[in-house]
C-alpha cells in the first residue's frame, strides 16, 4: 500500500489526472468483469443443460454417451478418467517432488542448486504441447513394448507425463515451504544430538507440512485441469476403469472433443461443453482455495 | 521410522546406523533429483535428434501440406507472431493499468481486497476453462468467429493475471522516498507515476510481461477450444483472419497416424521452444540488471 499523498493543496489538479485515475479503476475492474464472465457463462448455458438433463443423472450416472442414441448424461466415467489420470501423475510428482525438495533445501551444496533449479524451472516452461508429443512419441511406444496389449491411447503414459509436468511446480513450492522452516529449529535439533536426515525428516518436514501439502493441493489440481497431454495420449472412450492401461476420457478431453467436433450455438452437446466445464472449474476451484488457505495458515504458523 | 530414532525421550545413541539410514536417504532424494533432471535431457535430446533435421529454409517459409516433404510452418509462425503482438498490445496496458490502480490509487477497503483476492483465484483457473470463456463471449457473442483477435483477446484474459502480478510487485518494490520526492516539488499523483514510479519499475514490469507472453505463446487448450484447429495455407493479415499457430500446428501434427508428420511436429517444437526460451532469457536478463 502506498504510504505518502501528493499534497491536497496542489494547484495544479487538472481534469486529466482524474480521467487517468478513472482508467485505471476501469483496468483494475476488468478483472471483476472476467470472473463474472466465466461464472455467468458457465452457469448460463448450464442451466440450459439442466433444463433437459436432471443434475442427478449428470452428477450420479455412470454411463457417458452424449452423442449416441440412447443418449446418457452421467459424467461419472469423465470424472473417473481425470482422477485415475491425476492420481497416476500425482503418484510419480508427490514423492519425487517432495524428495527433491527436501535434498535442494536440506542437502544440496550451492553448486548443486545452481545446476538443478534452472533445469527443474526449463520443465516447468515447457509448453502443455510439448508434453502431449513427447507422450505420444517417446512414452507410449515404450509402454507398448514393456506391457503387450497396451493401446496407442491409455491413461497410463498420459499420467506419467503429467507427473512429470507437474514435479517442478510440487518441488519449488515445497523448496519454498522447507526453506521458510527457521534455522533455529535446526540448530535445536542438531543441539541435543539429531543427525541431519533426523533432522530433516523429523523437524523440517512436519514444520513445514502445511506448505507441503499446499504444493500437493495445487498440483493436483493442475493434473486435473490438464488438457493437451490427455486429451493426445489417453484417448477418447469414457469409462468406470481403474485400469491405467486402457484408454479414458477426462472432462477436458471431452470438452476439447466436443469444439473440435463444431457443435451449433444451443444443442445439447454445445450445452454439455459447459456442464463439464462448470463441474471443472468448481472442482479447481474448491481445490487452489484450500492450498491458499493452507499457505496463509503455514505462513502464519511462523510469524 | 528408523530404529535408531531419539523417542519418547530414551535417547539412542546408534549412530553409525543413524547415519547410515541417513545416507540412505540422502541417495533416495538424489535419485529423485536425478529423475527430473533426466527427463528434461531426454525430452530435449530426442526433440533435438528428431525435430533439428527437419528445419530447413523450406520448412520455415512452406505452408503446412498434406505431403509431409512440402509442409512447413509459415503460417504458424506467422500467426503466433500477431497473437504474441496482439496480446501484448491488451493485456500490457490492461495489466499494468491495474497494477498502478491497486499498489497507487486503490484505497485500503474491502472492494480493493477482493480486487486483489479474485485477480489471485483468475491466476490459477485452469486454461480450458478461459478457452470455454472465449468460446462464448467473443467467437460466438461478439461474433469475431475464430479470428486472430478472439484468439487474442482469450489469450490476454488468461495472461492478464499474470502480468499483473508482476507489475505490482515491480511498483511496490519502487521505494516511496521517489515519490515524496517527486510530491514536495509539487508533482500530482499521475506526474509522480508517469516521470518517476514508472521508469523505476519499468524492468521489472516489461520481464513479467515477457513471462507472461512466453506463457501465452505456448497455450494450446484456450486456441482449440474456440476452434483455431484448422488448416490455413495463407497469411493472416489483419486481426480478423482466421489463423493457425505453432502450438496448434504441433498438436495437429502430433494427432496424425502418419508418422512422417511426427518429424515435422518435432521441428515445429524446436522452433516453438527456441522462441519461448528466448523470451524467457530475456526476461531473466532484465530482471538481472535491474536488480543490481
Amino acid at each position: 500500500m502506498r504510504k505518502s499523498e501528493p499534497g491536497s493543496a496542489s494547484r495544479h489538479t487538472r481534469v486529466g489526472e482524474r480521467l487517468i485515475g478513472a482508467l485505471l479503476f476501469a483496468s483494475g475492474a476488468l478483472s471483476i468483469v472476467a470472473t463474472v464472465g466465466i461464472v455467468v457463462v458457465l452457469l448460463t448455458e448450464s442451466l440450459g443443460f439442466f433444463a433437459e438433463v436432471s443434475p442427478v443423472e449428470f452428477l450420479a450416472g455412470t454411463r457417458w454417451s452424449p452423442d449416441l442414441v440412447p443418449r446418457s448424461f452421467g459424467i461419472l466415467p469423465l470424472v473417473n478418467g481425470t482422477f485415475l489420470v491425476a492420481a497416476g501423475a500425482a503418484l510419480i510428482a508427490l514423492p519425487v517432488g517432495l524428495a527433491t525438495a527436501i535434498y535442494l533445501s536440506e542437502f544440496a551444496s550451492i553448486r548443486t542448486k545452481r545446476t538443478v533449479k534452472p533445469a527443474l524451472e526449463i520443465l516447468a516452461g515447457i509448453p502443455t504441447v510439448v508434453y502431449g508429443y513427447f507422450a505420444v512419441i517417446l512414452v507410449t511406444p515404450v509402454l507398448r513394448t514393456l506391457f503387450p496389449g497396451v493401446g496407442v491411447f491409455n491413461a497410463a503414459s498420459a499420467a506419467i507425463v503429467v507427473g512429470i509436468m507437474i514435479l517442478p511446480m510440487v518441488s519449488s513450492l515445497s523448496e519454498d515451504a522447507l526453506s521458510a522452516v527457521p534455522g533455529s529449529l535446526r540448530e535445536a535439533a542438531y543441539g541435543v544430538g539429531a543427525t541431519r536426515f533426523e533432522v530433516a525428516t523429523r523437524i523440517v518436514v512436519p514444520a513445514g507440512l502445511p506448505g507441503i501439502a499446499a504444493s500437493f493441493i495445487l498440483a493436483i489440481s493442475r493434473a486435473i485441469a490438464e488438457t493437451i497431454v490427455v486429451t493426445l495420449a489417453a484417448g477418447a472412450t469414457p469409462g468406470m476403469t481403474l485400469d491405467l492401461l486402457q484408454s479414458v476420457q477426462t472432462m477436458t478431453a471431452y470438452i476439447v472433443q466436443v469444439s473440435l467436433g463444431d457443435a451449433p450455438s444451443g444443442s445439447i452437446e454445445y450445452r454439455t461443453l459447459f456442464a463439464v466445464g462448470l463441474l471443472l472449474f468448481l472442482i479447481t476451484l474448491a481445490l487452489n482455495l484450500l492450498s491458499q488457505r493452507m499457505t496463509t495458515r503455514f505462513r502464519e504458523s511462523f510469524r | 521410522m528408523s530404529p535408531g530414532a531419539p523417542r519418547g525421550g530414551r535417547f539412542d545413541t546408534r549412530l553409525e546406523a543413524r547415519r547410515r539410514a541417513g545416507i540412505r536417504f540422502m541417495w533416495l532424494c538424489r535419485l529423485a533429483v536425478a529423475f527430473g533432471v533426466a527427463s528434461l535431457v531426454v525430452l530435449l535430446v530426442s526433440l533435438a535428434a528428431d525435430g533439428l533435421p527437419a528445419l530447413s529454409f523450406e520448412f520455415l517459409t512452406s505452408y503446412p501440406s498434406r505431403f509431409p516433404e512440402r509442409a512447413g510452418i509459415r503460417s504458424a509462425i506467422l500467426g503466433s507472431a500477431w497473437m504474441l503482438a496482439l496480446v501484448a498490445v491488451m493485456s500490457f496496458p490492461l495489466g499494468v493499468g491495474a497494477a498502478l490502480y491497486l499498489e497507487e490509487y486503490a484505497p485500503t477497503n474491502r472492494f480493493t481486497t477482493l480486487l486483489k483476492t479474485n485477480i489471485a483465484n483468475l491466476a490459477s483457473v485452469p486454461s480450458i476453462v478461459y478457452g470455454i470463456l472465449g468460446l462464448a463471449v467473443f467467437v460466438r457473442f461478439l461474433a469475431l468467429e475464430r479470428s486472430l483477435l478472439a484468439g487474442a483477446a482469450t489469450l490476454s484474459l488468461l495472461v492478464l493475471p499474470i502480468v499483473n502480478i508482476a507489475a505490482r510487485e515491480a511498483i511496490r518494490a519502487v521505494p516511496d522516498s521517489l515519490r515524496e520526492a517527486a510530491y514536495a516539488l509539487g508533482a500530482t499523483r499521475w506526474q509522480a507515476i508517469r516521470h518517476h514510479v514508472l521508469p523505476a519499475a519499468m524492468p521489472g514490469i516489461l520481464s513479467g510481461t515477457i513471462l507472461g507472453l512466453s506463457r501465452a505463446g505456448g497455450e494450446t487448450a484456450p486456441l482449440l477450444i474456440i476452434g483455431a484447429l484448422t488448416f490455413i495455407a495463407f497469411d493472416p493479415l489483419s486481426p480478423m483472419d482466421p489463423f493457425t499457430a505453432l502450438p496448434i500446428q504441433i498438436f495437429n501434427w502430433t494427432t496424425d497416424p502418419r508418422g512422417e508428420f511426427h518429424a515435422l511436429a518435432a521441428g515445429a517444437i524446436v522452433v516453438l521452444l527456441g522462441v519461448l526460451l528466448m523470451m524467457n532469457a530475456a526476461a531473466i536478463l532484465i530482471r538481472n540488471r535491474f536488480e543490481r
